[in-house]
């Protein structure tokens, strides 16, 4: 099992806590940035990073995400320098990691060689938007047999056979989309996804987590009651990228207290 | 591998999750009506009485004079309503997304051919209509711009990476993902995840069905050869696909050599240096870096620098049922010109690329043989950026 994601859930669980999912695109605004925002974050409440590999064509995401992947590439990131930063990385954390990316930087590598090398690297799983459940049967396979965590989304629309699949192969935790559309702040009831994960506790004990949308203490406070985590990328990363780190590190800090406030 | 909407190892549906409840509903829709007579009869409807089907296939005499070789025919889809083969496709699709209740129509667009052709079909239907098209293109093609505007199209400039079509297909399927219950994404090119490509290729293959009739009536046999260009691949599957058990026949698709070979220079993804990846909801041949990072497309025609294709093109390419080639900016520029000098029609860009390449088949031809050219749209649109290129000043 992906050991330090199911031990700090698990620690998360014992103790009647819900965890923090903080996305950090690597290398914006630049990787002395990022490896210090992974450092700081942990500090303030993260539970785990969600490391962003960037991709010039990022489909799922919105304007603050494609804006931070732009400066990412502009300043050279590829997968050979994000293998860096992870390694760099494990040199003073072994909170969970996570990479977030788009599919075909990681087939041109070579998938396989992709999980190998990150894993040897210290990552723990990979969250991959642009591949579905249908898609995904050689990519599970391979991520099994390296004990490496292959995040399934579920989302309001997920009808109920797709979703039964889709939780049965979940490992790591299920990333949980709020709503329709792509990663950006906005204003969301979440009840909706609300319902959808308490429908999805039927199939799976994996622990959800619900993203998309949340960028303030209250909205991760009302998101967190509904799953075992949250994350949140675009509220931080837009700070990051405006040279506002401190003010990232603040948001975070403040939704730890609205959440172990509930 | 999902082996469902495969061509050999290309296509698939590389999507967010969010998407693949609309693209099961599509399928459905799709597999539903395919073979509904209501269906393809008020299909077929339309595509006579309103966007002037059947073209006809021109035998383009001055022309074959000039090389003095084949037998030269022109498939005249350019005297199709809004002046392209687009609305064929805009059409079914329309009347699918009809079908299936929806109440807005999404699109992208690079030249301005497929967003008009959308605009056009949502004001037909009395469906709600929004454009995406690079800010790039807004300036290169005002004129197609203003048209969607006049048929009630709201467009929306895409400024993210380099404001072209790549970056305005992100966007539409980002604003699809994000009002994906009553909106329908009308593709414009034999690209995208499954059901698209097969779904536009079987909009666009009547090109290739009454060519195929029309050959036999004006000359009792086949072509020797057919030609079209190639960004998508949207005319040119819907001209090959009727002829593709048929090896008498040869299949040339031509893709946009740009100013140079260089990366970022071309949208030569089948005949340069293309390798198989994803973008965009298929696995198919994409211009891409060492890291796997999509290199944007150039071309001088604004509906051709894509950097993708589509999956079935792939597979034509790898099985050798089609073979695909390149000419330049140059080229396509001569073209142009010599159409219109020549025959007395002004050729799209896109479609001068198609023109182009007679110069280099011609040669290899004979007079017993004959060619056919997919004349794929009209070229009133790319006049003022010709003009430009040759240094007139219209303005």
């Amino acid at each position: 099992m992906s050991t330090r994601i199911d031990n700090k859930m698990a620690a998360l669980r014992a103790a009647g806590k819900k965890g923090i999912f903080i996305y950090i695109t690597a290398g914006a605004p630049d990787v002395e940035t990022t490896l210090r925002a992974v450092k700081e974050a942990e500090k303030a409440g993260a539970d785990l990073i969600e490391l962003g590999l960037p991709f010039s064509d990022p489909m799922a995401d919105g304007p603050v995400i494609q804006t931070a992947s732009v400066i990412a590439l502009k300043n050279g990131m590829s997968l050979k320098k994000e293998l860096e930063i992870m390694r760099e990385i494990r040199k003073f954390t072994q909170i969970p990691v996570v990479g977030m990316g788009y599919i075909n930087n990681m087939y041109h590598y070579g998938f396989e060689k992709f999980v190998k090398d990150f894993k040897e690297a210290g990552m723990d799983g990979v969250i991959v938007p642009d591949v579905p459940h249908e898609e995904s049967g050689e990519m599970r396979r391979i991520c099994a047999e390296n004990d490496f965590a292959l995040v399934e989304f579920i989302t309001p629309g997920t009808t109920e056979d797709r979703m039964q699949e889709t939780c049965k192969d979940a490992k790591g935790f299920v990333y949980c989309v709020s709503n329709n559309g792509v990663t950006g702040v906005k204003k969301i009831d979440y009840s909706t996804i609300g319902a959808v994960c308490a429908n999805a506790r039927k199939y799976t004990d994996t622990p959800l987590a619900i993203g998309f949308g949340i960028g303030s203490p209250e909205a991760a406070a009302e998101a967190a009651q509904y799953a075992d985590a949250i994350i949140v990328g675009s509220a931080v990363v837009g700070r990051l990228i405006k040279g506002k780190e401190q003010e990232a590190m603040d948001l975070i800090a403040a939704m730890r207290a609205a959440i172990d406030a509930k | 591998m999902n082996t469902k909407g495969r061509f050999g190892k290309y296509g698939g549906q590389y999507v967010p999750e969010i998407v693949m409840p609309a693209l099961n509903e599509l399928e459905a829709a799709y597999k539903k009506y395919r073979n509904d007579p209501d269906f393809l009869n008020e299909f077929r409807f339309y595509l006579n009485e309103y966007a002037g089907r059947p073209t006809n296939l021109y035998y383009a005499k001055k022309l074959t004079e000039h090389y003095g070789k084949a037998k030269i025919f022109l498939k005249r889809e350019d005297l199709l309503h809004t002046g392209a083969h687009k609305i064929n496709n805009a059409l079914g699709q329309a009347l699918l997304a009809k079908r299936m209740g929806k109440k807005r129509i999404v699109a992208e667009t690079g030249a301005g051919q497929h967003g008009v052709a959308s605009a056009t079909v949502a004001a037909l239907f009395g469906m709600e209509c929004h454009v995406f098209m690079g800010a790039l293109d807004i300036e290169r093609q005002k004129l197609n711009v203003f048209r969607m505007k006049l048929l009630g199209a709201k467009v929306i400039p895409v400024s993210s990476g380099t404001g072209t079509l790549k970056d305005a297909t992100s966007e539409a399927i980002r604003y699809w993902a994000t009002n994906i219950t009553d909106t329908h994404y009308i593709i414009g090119s034999a690209v995208g995840p499954y059901p698209y490509p097969e779904m536009v290729r079987d909009f666009q293959k009547v090109i290739g069905e009454e060519t195929r009739a029309q050959a036999m009536k004006a000359i009792g046999k086949l072509p020797d050869y057919v030609l079209a260009c190639v960004g998508g691949g949207s005319n040119a599957i819907g001209m090959f696909y009727d002829f593709r058990n048929e090896t008498s026949v040869k299949k040339i698709g031509v893709e946009a050599g740009g100013r140079s070979d260089a990366n970022g220079d071309n949208a030569k993804t089948l005949s340069g240096t293309g390798i198989p990846g994803i973008l965009h909801g298929a696995y198919s041949y994409l211009l891409q870096d060492d890291d796997g990072q999509v290199i944007e497309a150039y071309s001088i025609s604004a509906g051709l620098d894509y950097p993708g294709v589509g999956p079935e093109h792939s597979f034509f390419k790898d099985t050798g049922i089609a073979q695909y080639v390149s000419v330049t900016d140059q080229e396509a520029l001569d073209a142009f010109q010599r159409l219109s000098k020549i025959e007395g029609i002004i050729p799209a860009m896109e479609s001068s690329h198609a023109l182009a390449y007679l110069e280099k088949l011609m040669p290899e031809t004979t007079p017993d043989q004959s060619v056919v050219v997919c004349l794929s749209g009209r070229g009133d649109k790319d006049v003022q950026m010709v003009a430009k290129a040759l240094g007139e000043d219209i303005e």
